[in-house]
């Protein structure tokens, strides 16, 4: 028999699996290993095993705080299906032309920095900003609204930021959609919202569900926009764990809300694999 | 005779500038297997696509049953449609694709398993009721296709080149299939495909489109024996085909000079000097070694081109066309670089007025 010749598979998958390996896997499994260690008095890491970080996140703080990221981070995904689906829709029906050119505006906050977009909305949104200036001249209200360091402009960041994530996949699955099944469906009786239920939301699932993926993950641990709209003052998992890390330097606190967070990314990702399966992601 | 069923009255379809199909009319007649037969890009799918309700008419109107379906929606329509690639529903097993117009109409969940099972049966699908599309063979999926469209009882079925996916073997079997089908079910059909083979083979009538006019509608063989433009002659079957002036007429028998020679063709409604088409089919024409009387179309012989069924002869002709004949059996007795005369009988050849075309009718228009 042949001998199988590994060298392509090798050159082609090699170097980024042992990038993986270095800067991804073993990074990770320090983490987890530092999650079951102790704080020491100076803010470095003791090699004593224990379950302290983890009976920390029990107390009603942080439990609040991780509740509380996961509502925002629920809203975000929301939000961002419910304003994406229905525009990923109407571009995925326009000429491929037209498309492009929608999805390159889409696109275009990907082009400017993060924190420069963020700094631009805190000026914007700022007591003497032109949105408070706007509202008081148009005499819609009597004194300046408070928006900056808000909840609400945290959420309206994240989902302004979040958006693109939602839309491309939800239009590359409604665009590859074959138009003769919607065709097909109405022949046989069915009205257009009966369609969209029995098989246009069906069959553009793994998009919805890869969106959900894609806006809800990162927006449970980002950190720059509760960061910078909230001004460190509003607290989200995100951040907290950039204190752990940073100025509060309690590594395996920090640690164990990763730990957290690798968790629920884990769980989704399990809830997906379920629910798409190979074959359904090819077809449609 | 049966009463229409589907009647298009004076229909135009235009995409832009594109007129797709012009002034179309047509009665359906009920229970009939009516094939739209023609090239691609003849306005048979469109006008398939305007009786389901896919596509709006630019001008005239559609009625199914004597009624305007102008202001229905396709899911308000009486018909159904098999679709060009089966459009099953990826998501749902065969047994769901077949129910979905049952559940739609949220028809009672023991009627839509007894009508689901009934429709399978007919279609012989039994055991695979729980399959995906996927795992299922192009001929089964077909099969998928046909009960899904037929067990909401339509009073026509429209099918889109609905065996232009199959191997040839499948869909002559399919052909076959479908026709007694339709026989049994007493349903119209309205069946859309560019093979005249099939055409033949299936329908009652065909009606032969082109650039979005019908050319002739008519009986398989009225459209194969008497077609009654070039272009029905050229596309259904093979035919060789001759222009030339009419010389003289004798009892329905007219005199033709054609750049190849004379020839003789029987017909009606011409006049001397008239400039016309004969076509005559390769099976029809004779050949000898002697001139015959009345014609004078002589050739050599080219090649020999076995068929399986029959064997082909061409014989390239002084004028420099290209002449076919088909015998079911190679003739020993000449061979190819003789010279031949042929003729054939003057019934057998088809005599077709100009001005009937298409693109002349055009022309005059201009």
């Amino acid at each position: 028999m042949k001998k199988k010749n590994r060298l392509p598979a090798l050159a082609m998958a090699g170097p980024v699996s042992v990038w993986m390996i270095l800067f991804v896997t073993i990074p990770m499994f320090f983490i987890i290993f530092i999650s079951f260690m102790s704080r020491g008095i100076f803010g470095d890491v003791v090699y004593d095993p224990s379950m302290e970080s983890y009976l920390t996140l029990l107390d009603s703080t942080y439990f609040n705080v991780i509740s509380k990221s996961l509502k925002v981070a629920a809203f975000t995904t929301l939000a961002c299906l419910g304003l994406g689906y229905p525009f990923a829709y109407y571009i995925a029906k326009r000429p491929k032309d037209q498309a492009a050119k929608y999805i390159t505006l889409i696109m275009i906050p990907f082009w400017t920095n993060t924190l420069m977009r963020l700094n631009s909305w805190l000026l914007l949104f700022q007591t003497s900003g032109p949105v408070n200036n706007f509202l008081q001249n148009s005499g819609i209200t009597d004194a300046p609204v408070r928006f900056v360091y808000t909840d609400e402009l945290v959420a309206l960041g994240m989902v302004t930021s979040m958006l693109p994530f939602a839309v491309l996949p939800m239009y590359s699955s409604i665009e590859k959609l074959n138009k003769s099944l919607l065709e097909a469906s109405a022949d046989l009786g069915a009205d257009a919202r009966t369609t969209f239920q029995k098989i246009t939301l069906p069959l553009t699932f793994p998009g919805i569900f890869s969106a959900i993926i894609l806006v809800f993950i990162p927006s449970l641990g980002v950190y720059t926009v509760p960061d910078m709209l909230g001004g460190g003052k509003v607290l989200y998992i995100g951040n907290i764990i950039k204190n752990q890390f940073g100025m509060i330097r309690n590594w395996p606190l920090g640690a164990a809300l990763s730990c957290l967070l690798i968790a629920i990314t884990g769980l989704l990702i399990f809830l997906y694999t379920r629910f798409t399966s190979i074959e359904e992601m090819e077809v449609v | 005779m049966s009463d229409s069923i589907v009647s298009l009255q004076g229909v135009f379809k235009k995409f832009g500038r594109n007129t797709v199909v012009r002034d179309m009319n047509l009665e359906i007649l009920e229970g009939e297997f009516l094939t739209l037969l023609g090239p691609s890009g003849c306005g048979k799918t469109t006008t398939l696509r305007m009786i389901a309700g896919f596509e709006e008419t630019s001008a005239g109107t559609i009625t199914v049953q004597g009624e305007s379906v102008e202001n229905k929606e396709p899911y308000q329509r009486d018909v159904n449609t098999v679709f060009q690639n089966y459009a099953l529903f990826p998501h749902m097993t065969v047994f769901n694709n077949v129910a979905y117009g049952l559940t739609i109409r949220k028809v009672p969940k023991a009627e839509i398993a007894s009508r689901v099972a009934d429709m399978i049966d007919l279609v012989q699908l039994k055991g695979y009721e729980d399959r995906k599309p996927d795992e299922l063979s192009g001929g089964q999926k077909q099969r998928v296709a046909i009960a899904r469209a037929l067990i909401n009882n339509p009073k026509v079925l429209l099918l889109d080149e609905p065996l232009g996916a199959l191997d040839l073997k499948l869909r002559k079997q399919m052909q076959v299939e479908l026709k007694r089908l339709q026989k049994r079910l007493g349903i119209t059909f309205v069946y859309v495909t560019h093979d005249q083979e099939e055409a033949l083979t299936m329908s009652d009538r065909i009606a032969v489109m082109r650039e979005g006019v019908v050319d002739q509608l008519g009986t398989p063989s009225d459209i194969y024996d008497y077609p009654r433009t070039r272009f029905v002659a050229g596309f259904i079957g093979e035919s060789n085909l001759f222009e030339g002036t009419v010389e003289q007429i004798q009892e329905r028998v007219m005199t033709v000079r054609t750049e190849a020679g004379s020839l003789l063709v029987q017909g009606e409604g011409f006049a001397v000097d008239e400039r016309i088409h004969v076509s005559i089919r390769p099976e029809y024409v004779e050949f000898a070694k002697e001139p015959v009387e009345g014609f004078d179309i002589q050739g050599r012989i080219k090649d020999f081109i076995y068929m399986g069924t029959v064997v082909k002869t061409a014989v390239d002709l002084k004028s420099g066309q290209e002449i076919k004949y088909s015998r079911f059996e190679q003739d020993q007795s000449v061979q190819s670089g003789d010279i031949v005369y042929l003729s054939w009988k003057p019934s057998r050849a088809v005599a077709i007025k100009r001005g009937t075309e298409v693109e002349e009718r055009y022309e005059e228009e201009k």
